[in-house]
C-alpha cells in the first residue's frame, strides 16, 4: 500500500475551500459550480468583468452572502449550518471593503477595538493597545484619535485594513479595496497589503490593479459570468492567457495602463 | 364677575403642569416602547415585522382622539376602573410610540448597507451591532424628525381634555367659562404653548443645522 506521507510538504493545508458553490439572485446565477481551494499563506488575485461574479464569490466566504448549494469550509469548519459556525468564521477570516464601511460616528481607535471588545470581550485597556499595534503596522498610529470623516480615502481604507487585522484573522479578503480612492492614494493601501502578503498572510483580492497581482499572486483566478474560467500563475495569466474572455479582458485594462 | 389675575395664571400654570408631565410620561414610555418597535420593524423575521407595521398602521391610521376614547371608555366597560392619568397615559404612549417607531425605522433603515456587512464580518453580534454600531447613527440622525415629534406630543396633549383630564387646554376651558373671556384666556393658552413649543423648535433646527455640517 502507498503511504500519503510523500505528498510534498510545500503545500500548506487547505484553508479555505469551496466545493461546487451555486448562488442565485433571484433567477439570475451568479456562481456556477464554483470549486476553489486556498492554502495556508496563499494569495489569490480574482478579476474579470464587472458582474462577472468575483466580489459575491469572495463574500460567500464570509458568510455575507448566502450559496443555494454547494459546501464553503474554513479551516476544518463547514459554514452556514448554525450561527455558530457563521461567527466562527467570521472571526477567522478579516475583509476589506471598496467602501471602508468604518464607523462614522466612532474614533478610529474605537473602530480598531470594538470587535475585540464586543467579540473577544477584552478589556478596554488590552483591546487599545492591540488597536494600537495594528494602526502601526499600516503606519497611521498618529490618527488614533480621530473621527474616519477627517481621514483622507486612502487612510481610511488602511485603517480599514487594521480594523480587521485586529481580530487575528487567518485570512483577509479584499473587495476592489483600491477602486474608491484617488489614484494618488491607491499605493499606500497597495503597499500596505504587500507588506501584509510579505508577512505570510492567506489573501483574496478582487482587484484590477494587474501590478499588484504581478507582484504579489501566487495564482491569478480570471472569472466571467459567474464561472472561474482561467486559473493561473500571474506570470502565464498576463503573457499567455488562453481564454479569449480572459485575452479581451486584459487588452482592456492593459490598454490603458 | 372679575379679571383676569394672579389666581387665573395659576390655574392655567398648574394644567401647565399637567401637560408637561403627560408629554414627558408619553414621550418616555413612548420612546421605550418605540425603540422595540422600530427593532422589530426591522427584524430578519418577517412575522416580528408585520406585527410591528400592523401595530404602527393601527395607531398611525386612527385618529387619536378615537385611541383615547377607546381605552378610556373601552377599559371602563370592560370593568377596569382606571383613572384618567392611566388611561390617558397609556394612549399616549401608544400613539407616541407608533411614531417614534416609525421614525427611528426610516433612520435605521437610511443607514448604507455596509454598516451592517461591516458588523457581521467583524463577527459583531446583534445586541452590540445595533447598541453600538447602528442605534448611535440611527438616532443622531433621527434627532430632528424626533423632536418635531415631540413638538407635535405637546400640543396633542390638549385632546386629553375631552376625557376630563385638567392639562393647560382644560384649565383654560374652565377659566374662560368662569371669566367669559374666552379670547383673552384662549390667547393666554396659545402663547404658553408657544413658549413652550418654540424653544424645542428652535433646539431641532439648530440640531439639524449643527448635523449637515457635521456630515
Amino acid at each position: 500500500m502507498p503511504t500519503k506521507s510523500k505528498l510534498p510538504t510545500s503545500e500548506g493545508k487547505v484553508l479555505i475551500e469551496l466545493k461546487n458553490v451555486d448562488k442565485w439572485y433571484g433567477g439570475f446565477h451568479a456562481l456556477k459550480d464554483i470549486n476553489l481551494s486556498v492554502r495556508k499563506g496563499e494569495k489569490i488575485v480574482l478579476c474579470g468583468p464587472s458582474g462577472s461574479g468575483k466580489s459575491t464569490l469572495i463574500r460567500c466566504i464570509n458568510h455575507l452572502e448566502k450559496i443555494r448549494g454547494g459546501t464553503v469550509t474554513v479551516d476544518g469548519r463547514v459554514m452556514g449550518e448554525t450561527a455558530k459556525s457563521v461567527e466562527g468564521v467570521r472571526r477567522d477570516i478579516g475583509m476589506v471593503f471598496q467602501s471602508f464601511n468604518l464607523f462614522p460616528h466612532l474614533r478610529i481607535i474605537d473602530n480598531c477595538s470594538l470587535a475585540l471588545r464586543r467579540v473577544k470581550k477584552m478589556p478596554r485597556d488590552e483591546a487599545e493597545k492591540a488597536a494600537r499595534k495594528y494602526l502601526d503596522r499600516v503606519h497611521i498610529l498618529e490618527q488614533a484619535e480621530k473621527y474616519p470623516a477627517q481621514l483622507s480615502g486612502g487612510q481610511q481604507q488602511r485603517v480599514a485594513i487594521a480594523r480587521a487585522l485586529c481580530m487575528e484573522p487567518k485570512a483577509m479578503l479584499f473587495d476592489e479595496p483600491t477602486s474608491a480612492l484617488d489614484p494618488e492614494m491607491v499605493k499606500e493601501v497597495l503597499d500596505t497589503m504587500i507588506e501584509l502578503a510579505r508577512d505570510g498572510m492567506t489573501m483574496i483580492c478582487v482587484t484590477h490593479e494587474m501590478g499588484f497581482a504581478r507582484q504579489v499572486a501566487d495564482r491569478v483566478l480570471f472569472m466571467a459570468d459567474g464561472e472561474i474560467l482561467e486559473e493561473a500563475t500571474p506570470q502565464e495569466f498576463f503573457s499567455n492567457p488562453k481564454h479569449e474572455r480572459a485575452q479581451a479582458f486584459l487588452g482592456d485594462i492593459l490598454g490603458h495602463q | 364677575m372679575h379679571d383676569f389675575g394672579i389666581p387665573e395664571m395659576f390655574f392655567l400654570l398648574q394644567g401647565l403642569k399637567w401637560t408637561v408631565l403627560l408629554t414627558a410620561i408619553s414621550f418616555v414610555g413612548g420612546g421605550i416602547i418605540g425603540l422595540a418597535i422600530a427593532l422589530a420593524r426591522v427584524s430578519r423575521v418577517a412575522i416580528i415585522r408585520r406585527a410591528a407595521a400592523t401595530y404602527i398602521a393601527l395607531f398611525q391610521g386612527t385618529p387619536l382622539l378615537m385611541q383615547l376614547f377607546v381605552i378610556y371608555y373601552g377599559l371602563a366597560l370592560m370593568q377596569f376602573s382606571i383613572d384618567a392619568w392611566l388611561a390617558v397615559s397609556i394612549a399616549y404612549t401608544a400613539h407616541a410610540s407608533a411614531f417614534l417607531g416609525d421614525i427611528w425605522r426610516g433612520t435605521i433603515q437610511s443607514l448604507p448597507a455596509g454598516q451592517t456587512e461591516a458588523s457581521n464580518a467583524l463577527a459583531i453580534g446583534y445586541v452590540s451591532r445595533m447598541r453600538d454600531v447602528i442605534l448611535p447613527q440611527a438616532l443622531k440622525i433621527s434627532l430632528p424628525a424626533t423632536i418635531g415629534f415631540a413638538v407635535q406630543l405637546t400640543k396633542g396633549t390638549s385632546l386629553a381634555a375631552i376625557v376630563g383630564f385638567v392639562e393647560l387646554a382644560r384649565a383654560g376651558q374652565i377659566v374662560s367659562n368662569l371669566l367669559l373671556q374666552p379670547l383673552l384666556v384662549y390667547g393666554i393658552v396659545g402663547v404658553i404653548y408657544f413658549f413652550v413649543c418654540w424653544p424645542m423648535s428652535i433646539f431641532g433646527s439648530a440640531m439639524e443645522k449643527k448635523m449637515s455640517l457635521g456630515r
